[in-house]
């Protein structure tokens, strides 16, 4: 007989065991639904591989979506850390979009090395603000964050909606809702040869920036303080509504500037294609990475790199587009119900009980 | 916090290294690249010199029974052909992930890929001037390159078609169309099926209602209630799902489809559909990219007469005479007469904007940004 126990101290390379466990598990159990429709589980997996990790054309494409997914999965997960829901982060990055576009259009001759910077100020500031809103909302109405934030998202996309039917439509795109693309200046350069533009690198700054930031300073320490809640914040002596608005205003930053990035490096100009969703994705990866910003490179690598793998899967064997949401579905549940065995442990009764 | 520190620490020297890895990579990748590249041109010329492979990108599932259903059962054609083979993606997101789906078609080496999406346009231009051996095909949008033309259909002389059917068959003179975006490619198709209706019943009017979707059936079967609730005795839509018509047919009243036959959705309903039939034309770009007729920088648009749109065929309700005034326009086009933009055609406000005696460009159509007089409703 098994039974069920908490453990006494952390299980080491639990975390990692666990998740290795539930990948297998996902990927058995795809592998099986696949053989059931008659295709080849082993080639399958095998077409995954190639395509998420066993090529370089595979890792790039797999790195430039984990981008996106980094930057709003940090903003989100600074947030959580001190118990603030800001589920917000896909209107944030709508505005970030708006904001550096808005620079790129209003200053489409400056020099890069100008007009780059000016983009993420904008970008930051754009999305900063509407996280700001909620958060001011929060501490002087008592609206729960959780609903304005989420409200603000659709408001943010029809204000893209306006601004790409509208306003910033170009001219010349036959009707098309879209801005005019950007000038070069505009346009986040590729690293060397490689498809991989430079914001790989400012993930980098930013994630060694947030670390430092929360590891070494006071500020820091007292938002990690917070997390523990409002009243022993207080009890602390820290002014825990000037927190709740700076760590917003941060988490909106950041993913403004994810949406500056996208729209600056991938897509080259605004339009409406540019939303598909990286905002929600980023809280499941907060938690997937339970907040941690090392996991959350990780994990924003490792979803990007199986979305982008399925997509090979796919396209070689002819299999539904859902299957790959299945594939998603099952990995992030299994891990999460694994997180379990991180806290209790099963072990044999002994006879004498 | 030192494991945090270690932690990070490893991190950070992952990221690097990962990018050490893509940048020292790239230079390698593009060296390993060309010998494959020469092997597979090398290849088909020894053995296998028929053989024409396509790639298909799709921006819905291909079970919609809309857009991409249409386009797919266009690339089933061409698979049939003993001497072609297909490949398809569905349900790939217009922008970044089409980008990276487009080059990985060609990366395997396709003769020819088909972006059938309006968003695909500039990732599509991207990928082409990455790889200017392989051929692309982009659907309803306006740019072009060497190695990149554009295709299309004039859905809208089956638009118009539609809209003799259903001018006919109202009562009550108002007409409902559940619009997806205010672009130029839904508006003509608005245009043309109010100049269908109004040909036939100088006194209706068509309402349209924005739902800002591709394919949401929950919200676009709200919207046809609502044009239900206005008065509206005809309902069609512009989505790639037969919501609307499934609450025509609730209301019992009559709609029109669109995209596919959509007469299994709402049998009692169905009047007829203005549909994509891709099959003749995917085909006979096949053909070209099989003699080496194909070229770069063309606009195709194809028409009734080519086969590549249609209506469907007419329910039990509509009468003899409707059929034959009906099949009486349809011959027209079947000649290659295209009367539908023909002038004089006023706008909402009642200006003549084509006058009398012209017909316009292809450049109009494609930027079309106005609704005929008799619309009611704003293109925003």
């Amino acid at each position: 007989m098994l039974k069920i126990r908490k453990r006494d101290e952390p299980w080491k390379w639990g975390a990692l065991v666990v998740f290795l466990g539930a990948l297998l598990f996902s990927l058995l159990v795809g592998g099986l639904i696949l053989a059931g429709h008659g295709k080849d589980a082993l080639h399958a997996l095998d077409l995954l591989w190639q395509g998420s990790f066993g090529n370089a054309w595979a890792l790039e494409g797999a790195l430039l979506k984990a981008i996106p997914l980094f930057l709003c999965s940090l903003g989100v997960a600074v947030a959580f850390r001190m118990q603030i829901w800001n589920i917000g982060a896909e209107g944030q990055f709508a505005l970030g979009a708006i904001g550096a576009t808005w620079m790129a259009l209003t200053f489409p001759d400056l020099p890069r090395y100008v007009l780059l910077p000016l983009m993420f100020i904008m970008a930051f500031v754009f999305g900063g603000v509407w996280a700001f809103i909620p958060a001011l909302l929060k501490l002087k109405l008592r609206v729960n964050e959780i609903i304005s934030t989420l409200m603000l998202n659709y408001i943010a996309i029809l204000l893209l909606d306006f601004l790409v039917f509208d306003a910033w439509k170009d001219p010349a795109s036959f009707g098309f809702p879209m801005t005019p693309e950007f000038t070069p200046g505009a346009v986040i350069p590729s690293i060397g040869n490689s498809g991989i533009h430079w914001g790989l690198f400012f993930c980098v700054v930013v994630g060694f920036g947030l670390w430092g930031f929360m590891r070494f300073t006071r500020l820091g320490f007292e938002l990690k303080a917070s997390g523990e809640g409002a009243r022993v914040a207080k009890y602390a002596k820290i002014r825990y509504g000037m927190l709740v608005l700076f760590v917003m205003t941060l988490s909106g930053g950041f993913a403004g500037w994810a949406g500056c990035i996208e729209t600056s490096a991938v897509l080259g100009r605004l339009q409406g294609s540019l939303m598909v969703g990286y905002g929600y994705t980023a809280i499941v990866v907060a938690w997937l990475a339970r907040l941690e910003p090392l996991n959350i490179a990780f994990a924003s690598f490792l979803l990007a790199a199986l979305r982008v793998g399925v997509e090979n899967m796919q396209l070689e064997l002819q299999i539904p587009a859902a299957f790959g949401s299945i594939l998603e579905g099952m990995i992030l549940l299994t891990v999460l119900a694994g997180q379990f065995f991180l806290t209790y442990t099963l072990e044999r009764r002994q006879g004498g009980e | 916090m030192k494991k945090m520190l270690k932690l990070f620490g490893v991190s950070v020297a992952c990221m690097a290294l990962l990018m050490l890895f893509a940048c020292g990579q790239a230079p390698e990748e593009k060296k390993a690249e060309a010998p494959a590249k020469t092997e597979e041109a090398a290849a088909p010329a020894k053995e296998e010199p028929k053989t024409v492979t396509a790639g298909f990108v799709y921006v819905s599932p291909i079970g919609d029974a809309g857009y991409s259903y249409a386009h797919d059962l266009g690339r089933q054609a061409v698979d049939a052909l003993d001497w072609a083979e297909t490949f398809y993606a569905e349900s790939v997101p217009e922008g970044a992930d089409s980008e990276r789906v487009i080059r990985n078609m060609a990366r395997k080496g396709y003769d020819i890929i088909f972006t059938t999406s309006f968003g695909y346009m500039d990732p599509t231009i991207k990928v082409a001037k990455e790889f200017p051996d392989t051929k692309f095909m982009h659907c309803s949008g306006f740019k072009k390159a060497a190695n990149v033309s554009n295709y299309f259909g004039r859905i809208y002389q089956a638009r118009f078609l539609t809209g003799l059917v259903a001018g006919e068959m109202t009562k009550s003179n108002k007409l409902g169309y559940v619009a997806a975006f205010p672009i130029p490619e839904v508006i003509r198709g608005i245009n043309a099926f109010t100049l269908g209706v109004r040909k036939v019943n100088p006194e209706a009017e068509v309402r349209v209602v924005w739902t800002k979707t591709w394919y949401d059936p929950a919200l676009e079967k709200d919207a046809a209630k609502s044009l239900l609730d206005a008065g509206c005795d005809v309902i069609t839509q512009h989505q790639d799902s037969p919501a609307a018509q499934e609450a025509a047919q609730e209301a019992g009243v009559y709609s029109v489809g669109y995209n596919s036959d959509m007469a299994s959705f709402a049998p009692k309903s169905h009047l007829t559909s203005a549909m994509w039939n891709w099959g003749p034309m995917y085909v006979k770009v096949m053909e070209q990219v099989r003699d080496g007729s194909w070229q770069g920088d063309q606009s195709t648009w194809w028409s009734l007469k080519d086969g590549v749109v249609d209506i469907a065929p007419f329910g039990p309700m509509v009468p003899e005479d409707v059929k034959a005034d009906v099949e009486a326009e349809r011959a027209k086009f079947m000649a290659g007469e295209d009367v539908v933009f023909a002038g004089p055609v006023k706008n909402q406000a009642g200006e003549v904007v084509i006058p009398e005696g012209s017909t316009p460009a292809d450049g109009d159509l494609l930027g079309m940004d106005w609704f005929v007089e008799g619309v009611v409703g704003t293109v925003k």
